[in-house]
């Protein structure tokens, strides 16, 4: 794969890469913001301003904001998250200029109308209540916030509610302004383009943005986990979840990739494409935990997630727990499991099976001018593009013994945080 | 690009499809039997799904563990679903590992073994399912919002079943459905990927072709569904939930109803275009009440409802539904702009290369063009099939397809009070 770097003299990153199978071109415009950048009374704050940059902009009245895509029959969407905030657009090539010229926009000229913040506030309440719905996020949003005492990536990204509730205008245009600048941002084409002319045509839309630098963000080292953290959650239901979460390695370090293969012998290897999560569903049947839990009637899923990410975040292993079994026999199962992971490691036959697992997902992670350009702006936000195309150097020098260290590194009592949904009976049904 | 798909159907009836995509070194791999929990016998509801979940378990010279093995020692996925209509086995794998992938499916498809000790484990697996979809006050609504609309009609049951239903569910059930309803000439296999088109035609022709010929289908009659003939409304208590899904809709069309194409550019101006039509226009951009409220438009072999979702916090039930009512009936009496027709059109045509765009998409598409005899060149065709709908088909094709007089409404969630008819 051929990309091309280019810095505008803003000091706006450009990477376009020519895909010519189809003719369509997707384009994200990535910002080094999310929700570690954010405090007390403003969680959920980089988010809400997500919503916000769909709104209207100054050359985009607020009523032609619908349609300036789908004309072109193309789609839109935008996501945050712990280390990054990103807006997207695929379509036909023919669309190319609108699309640069709606992040443009986005990145300089968003108008934070009153009324429409107000009006958005309700709607991010009801996608938060939304989620709530589901208990395994309840657990999961538990889990992180008792994983981490003082580190950011321990709120959720939607925020919390009170803060949703509570915050002004004012603090959302304020992180608009100190995070959308140019220096800040990467700005991903690729598709059916020729690459100098897409170069200029991004010199014209984005060229004029005043520059200056990069926001400083955060520094803050979660101290390390000295004992066991629990947290049981009580609530209506019909279905009982498990859940841990031990400190990990950022995407950068050492051990990341060594205990991306402990994952893929544990659960069996999910890619680290986080826009396509699931599409392909992972191939777990001969893993460990699958074998040692759905197999035999204790769990009616499990699953690993090991996050790429700018700092160090969590190992999370989730199971359902099957009808008629018990969160305390899930629990020792799967203790059990890493336990023995952390004693003996794994076999050259399974270091070779999660090679294989894992080299398959890197190309899966790939399906499409879509998915490509995501793996190029999300790795730069947290690295490099550079990591996106080289993941199998790093995959390769994974040995037994590194596997092992990182298993038995991370897979002590004394660096977990467990969960539990217990179901209570619904006295109304 | 227009699609060049290679099509072939195998002496034994088997048949095949295939395109060449080359911007990665990947095939996607669906092969659809039609038969699916429309076909399961009464008071055995779910039996498509146990057997999608069992299939892969074993063949008869492939014990579970060896299937395993392989697909997980390749890195290839291979999963099982049920629909209504059909029973899909989906693969993606490398091109180096297409031959042996496609060895597995096959068989599966024509030898599985459903061993006892598997059927009683996912068995259970579909019974935690179902107890969690009924912690879940979306799939509560959509569920009985199924039930009330087409009661004793086959869509009123569930593809997964009852508890009670799956429950009873036994090996033999399983032997049952695979010998009465996989004849090789149900089945339809697509592959798309990074191959020569004429090698994956030969491949998958080589992998399938030794299966002796079964009986030939029969044509599917899935029954009329009578519309519904007054408003009801229905509300399932879920007070510890943190807010309430509204499902609303209607008896539909099928996909080869000649409105199908008027139908769908409608559906896309009521709910689906840019942040979800005219009703997102509404509930979610104007009265922030809502993160998503869409309609979807579910054409099939048989009349599948016209459904309008939205999520939104208890105290706002009453006034969502209102609007949902308020926006029908203005369609219906001053019906929709030339500018919402059109910009409709020009996005369902213009969205066909996004459709395109992956490997499973062109299977997908291909797959479904195949299943309701859409053609080889539908692809080249659909854009014009889209653009000749016009703004009277499409408000036509609202009036004939809802009235708010007639809608069945369900609410589940922290509101137990029943919604204001």
């Amino acid at each position: 794969m051929q990309v091309r770097e280019a810095v505008l003299d803003n000091g706006l990153k450009v990477l376009v890469q020519e895909v010519h199978t189809s003719p369509l071109a997707s384009v994200w415009c990535w910002y080094r913001v999310g929700s570690r950048d954010e405090g007390p009374g403003v969680t959920g704050v980089s988010h809400w301003v997500e919503h916000m940059n769909f709104k209207g902009t100054t050359n985009i009245p607020r009523d032609q904001v619908k349609g300036i895509i789908e004309q072109f029959g193309g789609s839109w969407n935008g996501y945050t998250w712990i280390d990054q905030t990103t807006y997207l657009e695929t379509a036909s090539t023919e669309a190319l200029d609108r699309m640069l010229f709606i992040e443009a926009e986005r990145m300089d000229r968003c108008l934070y109308e009153p009324s429409e913040c107000e009006s958005e506030r309700t709607v991010i309440i009801s996608e938060l209540q939304g989620g709530e719905n589901d208990p395994e996020q309840l657990l999961d949003m538990e889990v992180t916030a008792t994983a981490f005492k003082m580190h950011p990536y321990r709120h959720p990204t939607i925020g919390w509610q009170s803060d949703v509730e509570t915050m002004t205008r004012e603090d959302l245009y304020g992180h608009y302004r100190r995070y959308y600048t140019p220096s800040n941002a990467t700005l991903v084409i690729v598709g059916d383009v020729d690459t100098d002319d897409v170069l200029r045509r991004v010199e014209r839309e984005f060229g004029g943005i005043s520059g200056g630098p990069a926001p400083e963000r955060r520094r803050c080292v979660e101290p390390p986990q000295g004992a066991e953290r629990r947290v049981t959650l009580r609530k209506e239901g019909t279905t009982a979840y498990w859940k841990a979460a031990f400190h990990a390695p950022a995407f950068g370090d050492a051990g990341f990739f060594p205990l991306l293969v402990a994952d893929a012998v544990l659960s069996g290897a999910a890619g680290l494409n986080i826009w396509s999560a699931g599409r392909v569903p992972r191939p777990q049947r001969s893993a460990r935990l699958y074998r040692a839990l759905v197999d035999t009637g204790l769990a009616s899923s499990v699953g690993g997630a090991l996050m790429p990410t700018a700092q160090p975040f969590l190992y999370e292993l989730s199971a359902t727990v099957a009808e008629g079994q018990s969160l305390a026999a899930v629990e020792d199962a799967i203790l059990r499991e890493l336990d023995r992971l952390s004693r003996a490691g794994i076999t050259p036959r399974e270091l070779d099976k999660a090679r294989a697992q894992l080299r398959a997902r890197f190309v899966f992670d790939m399906d499409g001018v879509t998915d490509m350009a995501h793996q190029l702006g999300y790795f730069e936000t947290i690295g490099s593009w550079r990591d996106a195309l080289d993941m199998g150097a790093r995959l390769a020098a994974v040995s037994l013994a590194d596997v092992q260290k990182a298993a038995s590194q991370t897979f002590v009592s004394s660096n977990r945080t467990v969960g539990w949904f217990e179901p209570q009976a619904d006295p109304c049904r | 690009m227009p699609l060049t798909p290679l099509r072939k159907v195998l002496a034994n009836g088997v048949t095949v499809v295939v395109q060449e995509n080359h911007p990665m070194p990947a095939v996607s791999l669906v092969a659809a039997q039609r038969a699916g929990g429309y076909n399961d016998p009464d008071g055995r509801e779910g039996t498509a799904a146990l057997l999608a979940r069992v299939l892969d378990r074993g063949t008869t010279t492939r014990t579970a563990d060896e299937i395993a093995d392989d697909l997980d020692g390749r890195g290839a996925s291979l999963s099982v679903s049920a629909g209504r209509h059909q029973v899909g086995v989906s693969a993606t794998c490398l091109v180096d590992d297409f031959v042996p992938v496609l060895a597995i499916v096959a068989d599966v498809l024509r030898s599985p073994v459903f061993p006892e000790h598997d059927v009683a484990t996912r068995r259970s697996e579909i019974v935690t399912t179902i107890r969690q979809e009924e912690d879940d006050p979306a799939s509560v609504a959509v569920n009985r919002l199924f039930r009330e609309l087409y009661g004793a009609h086959p869509y009123g049951r569930r593809v997964r079943g009852t508890v009670e239903s799956v429950e009873r569910l036994t090996r033999d059930d399983l032997v049952r459905f695979h010998q009465g309803h996989f004849p090789p000439a149900g089945l339809t296999v697509v592959a798309v990927g990074g191959l020569q088109a004429g090698d994956m035609l030969d491949q998958v022709a080589a992998a399938f072709g030794a299966w002796p010929a079964g009986p030939a289908m029969s044509r599917l009659q899935v029954p009329e569904a009578p519309p519904t003939a007054a408003r009801r409304q229905f509300a399932i208590a879920m007070p510890d939930k943190s807010q309430s899904d509204v499902a609303y809709g209607f008896v539909g069309i099928r996909r080869t109803d000649p409105g199908f194409m008027a139908a769908s550019v409608m559906n896309n101006a009521l709910g689906q275009y840019a942040l979800g039509g005219r009703l997102g226009d509404s509930i979610r951009e104007r009265q922030g009440m809502a993160y998503y409220v869409f309609s979807a438009l579910d054409a099939g072999h048989g009349p599948g409802p016209l459904m309008i979702r939205a999520g939104v916090a208890a105290e706002n039930v009453a006034r969502t539904i209102a609007s949902i009512d308020t926006e029908l009936d203005i369609i219906r009496s001053d019906g929709f702009s030339e500018k919402e027709i059109a910009e409709s059109k020009q996005y369902l045509a213009g969205s066909l290369p996004r459709q395109l765009e992956t490997n499973a998409g062109i299977a997908a598409f291909l797959l479904n063009a195949e299943l309701f005899d859409l053609g080889p060149d539908y692809d080249q065709r659909l854009p014009d099939l889209i653009r000749g709908v016009t703004r009277d088909a499409a408000v036509d094709a609202a009036r004939r397809l809802f009235d708010p007089r007639c809608a069945t409404v369900v609410v589940a969630g922290p509101s137990s009070e029943e919604p204001r008819p």
